[in-house]
């Protein structure tokens, strides 16, 4: 449904690199990566508010790349909501109607449509000033749908909303996208609301795509130190692969099976590190004896510090297990996870 | 709660402020009889010379508006290298000596200069003219009305320009629809301060135009032929015109602010 082949764009401080993507019809396609790596920018480069340097962009079949933003059939949505202060929410939803060629009739039941999925019936005639951040988000994006687009865009709908309202439109994103034949592509920060939403993902870092695919393989087979990093893999160590093991420092780590390269790097997600203070009998094959160097809150979890040799890991464990463990800075304690927790590449 | 040292301070400057500016205008307005105010606003000159002022101002903000709006719409949404010195140009007017202004004007306009000769070929007279006394008003009032708008359109946010295109408007139905909406207010108030300084304008339009006779220039003439007692009241008529006229116009835009 969108895509878009060999973009480069160049702003002043910041560009975008070779940015190679396709987005199927109707699919939930979600943008990632930290700040300043990109994604508005790519964004408003589809919409058309950004002068592109190269590259091809398609709609369908038709090309839009050299086309203004109102002839794009592309709608926005802003973190900041970005509604019309000086237009009541009705008027706000409507705006786009002025310059579409659509039905009366079937504006109005869009309308009614939209307003009773987004639950903005009884707020019709205020205006943005007397509503709350979701009440605006949901204007926002029925403002983006009334036109009928072919893909919306969502830069971070959900960032700025407080835990409960984000439950409330990220629901309402989610029945959107089932009713509709509307492609959404939508950047965000929240792993959570990824996995919740989305079929495929990408991550940007720098300007670049740095890898494309679904949304569990990104979390469980990173292509990259930046994504293992990225998608919190905090054990993240660079070894040599000897057999079925990977070597580092002075221990030796089972992955299970054989990689392909002779060099490269094994990741392992912090929770998928179990903590004992005696050595446990189990099926997991790799176990090693450590000392507790740091004891982090994390709110729901401490993040625990092991060093072992000159290697730290880090593991999560819930404030209970801390407690039961009884582990403190200094303490000796063992660590143990599967071969197939250890992702490599 | 006990206010600090500073608080006071603050606050003494601040009276010393408002008595140093309400203190001598409240003077002038209570010294001449009603009497003499009656008899002044019967004298055809004074009332002649009142409304040149007032409508002279008038099409200095109205020009200021037509040729001020794109521009200063440009320089806040738009960075180009020598934005700064464009801003910079713009502030020109406010800081040349009032006179200066006057001459630079004529030493352009008249017939020795090939934009003068030009004007002339035209048939437009500066020199002792309307049409000198709005150009040189212009020059004084519309760094005032530049500055004002465009710190209107910085107020609103981009973003609701870039959602509106996504929408479908065009460039101008954005502005139309969205941008001038929100942006009128700080328009008005750039009239306002730009025919504000125009109205009050003495030194440039002396060299370009002692007759017809604009309101300042008429009391000045009368304060060095007659002294203080008549030039009095034409400046009581010509301040409190001018006050009503802006005191009307901030309401209007008061009560419209409420409405939203």
């Amino acid at each position: 449904m969108i895509a878009i082949t060999g973009l480069d764009i160049d702003l002043k401080d910041f560009h975008l690199r070779d940015i190679n993507l396709e987005i199927a019809e109707n699919e939930f396609f979600i943008l990632m990566g930290p700040t300043g790596a990109g994604k508005t920018v790519l964004l408003e480069a589809i919409v058309g508010l950004v002068p592109i340097k190269s590259g091809k962009i398609y709609v369908g079949r038709r090309e839009i790349t050299a086309l203004p933003p109102e002839k794009r059939g592309i709608s926005i949505v802003y973190q900041d909501y970005a509604l019309f202060p000086h237009l009541t929410v009705r008027d706000n939803i409507a705006y786009g109607l002025h310059f579409h060629k659509i039905d009366k009739r079937k504006a109005q039941e869009r309308l009614a449509q939209l307003l009773d999925v987004l639950n903005l019936s009884n707020l019709q005639q205020r205006f943005p000033v007397n509503l709350s951040g979701g009440e605006k988000q949901r204007v926002s994006v029925a403002r983006a749908l009334m036109v009928e687009p072919k893909v919306l865009l969502l830069d971070e709908p959900l960032s700025a909303l407080d835990p409960r309202f984000r439950e409330e439109v990220r629901g309402a994103l989610k029945s959107l996208h089932h009713t509709s034949s509307v492609t959404f592509l939508m950047v965000t920060h929240d792993f959570a609301e990824a996995l919740s939403l989305a079929g495929r993902a990408a991550v940007m870092n720098n300007g670049r795509i740095e890898q494309i695919g679904n949304i569990e393989d990104i979390f469980q087979r990173p292509l990259s130190a930046f994504v293992a990093d990225f998608v919190g893999m905090k054990n993240l160590f660079p070894v040599r692969f000897q057999g079925t093991a990977a070597d580092m420092e002075n221990l030796e780590i089972e992955l299970g099976r054989k990689p392909a390269n002779s060099r490269g790097y094994i990741a392992i997600r912090p929770e998928d590190i179990v903590i004992s203070r005696v050595a446990l009998a189990s099926s997991m094959r790799n176990s090693f004896r450590g000392v507790v160097t740091g004891i982090l809150d994390q709110g729901f979890y401490y993040e625990v510090h092991l060093l072992v040799g000159t290697v730290t890991f880090k593991s999560l464990i819930t404030k209970r297990s801390l407690f039961e463990l009884k582990v403190h800075e200094g303490a000796e304690a063992f660590l143990s996870f599967k071969a197939s927790a250890v992702h490599s590449f | 709660m006990k206010r600090e040292p500073f608080f006071w301070v603050s606050v003494s400057c601040g009276i010393v402020i408002m008595a140093f500016i309400i203190l001598p205008l409240i003077q002038l307005l209570t010294s001449p009889s009603l009497e003499m105010l009656k008899e002044t606003i019967g004298d055809k000159n004074v009332v002649r010379s009142i409304w040149l002022s007032v409508y002279t101002a008038g099409l200095a903000a109205l020009i200021s508006f037509v040729l001020g709006t794109p521009l200063a719409y440009l320089l806040a949404r738009i960075n180009f290298r020598g934005k700064r010195l464009v801003e910079g140009v713009i502030d020109l007017p406010i800081a040349i000596p009032h006179p200066v202004v006057g001459i630079a004007i004529l030493s352009v306009a008249g017939k020795n200069h090939w934009f003068g000769q030009i004007l002339a070929d035209l048939g437009v007279r500066i020199m002792g003219s309307v049409t000198g006394i709005v150009t040189v008003l212009t020059f004084v009032g519309i760094p005032f009305y530049l500055n004002a708008t465009k710190a209107g359109f910085e107020a609103i946010s981009p973003r609701l320009e870039k959602v509106s295109r996504s929408l479908g408007a065009s460039m101008f139905s954005t502005f139309a629809r969205i941008t001038f909406p929100l942006a009128w207010r700080s328009m008005l108030i750039g009239i306002i301060m730009c025919s504000a300084r125009a109205i009050s304008e003495f030194g440039a339009v002396v060299i370009v135009a002692y007759h017809p006779m604009i309101a300042p220039v008429l009391i000045y003439e009368r304060f060095e032929a007659y002294g203080l007692r008549y030039s009095q009241p034409v400046a009581v008529w010509l301040v409190s015109i001018s006050l009503i006229l802006f005191l009307l116009l901030r309401i209007l835009t008061l009560r419209k602010v409420e409405e939203q």
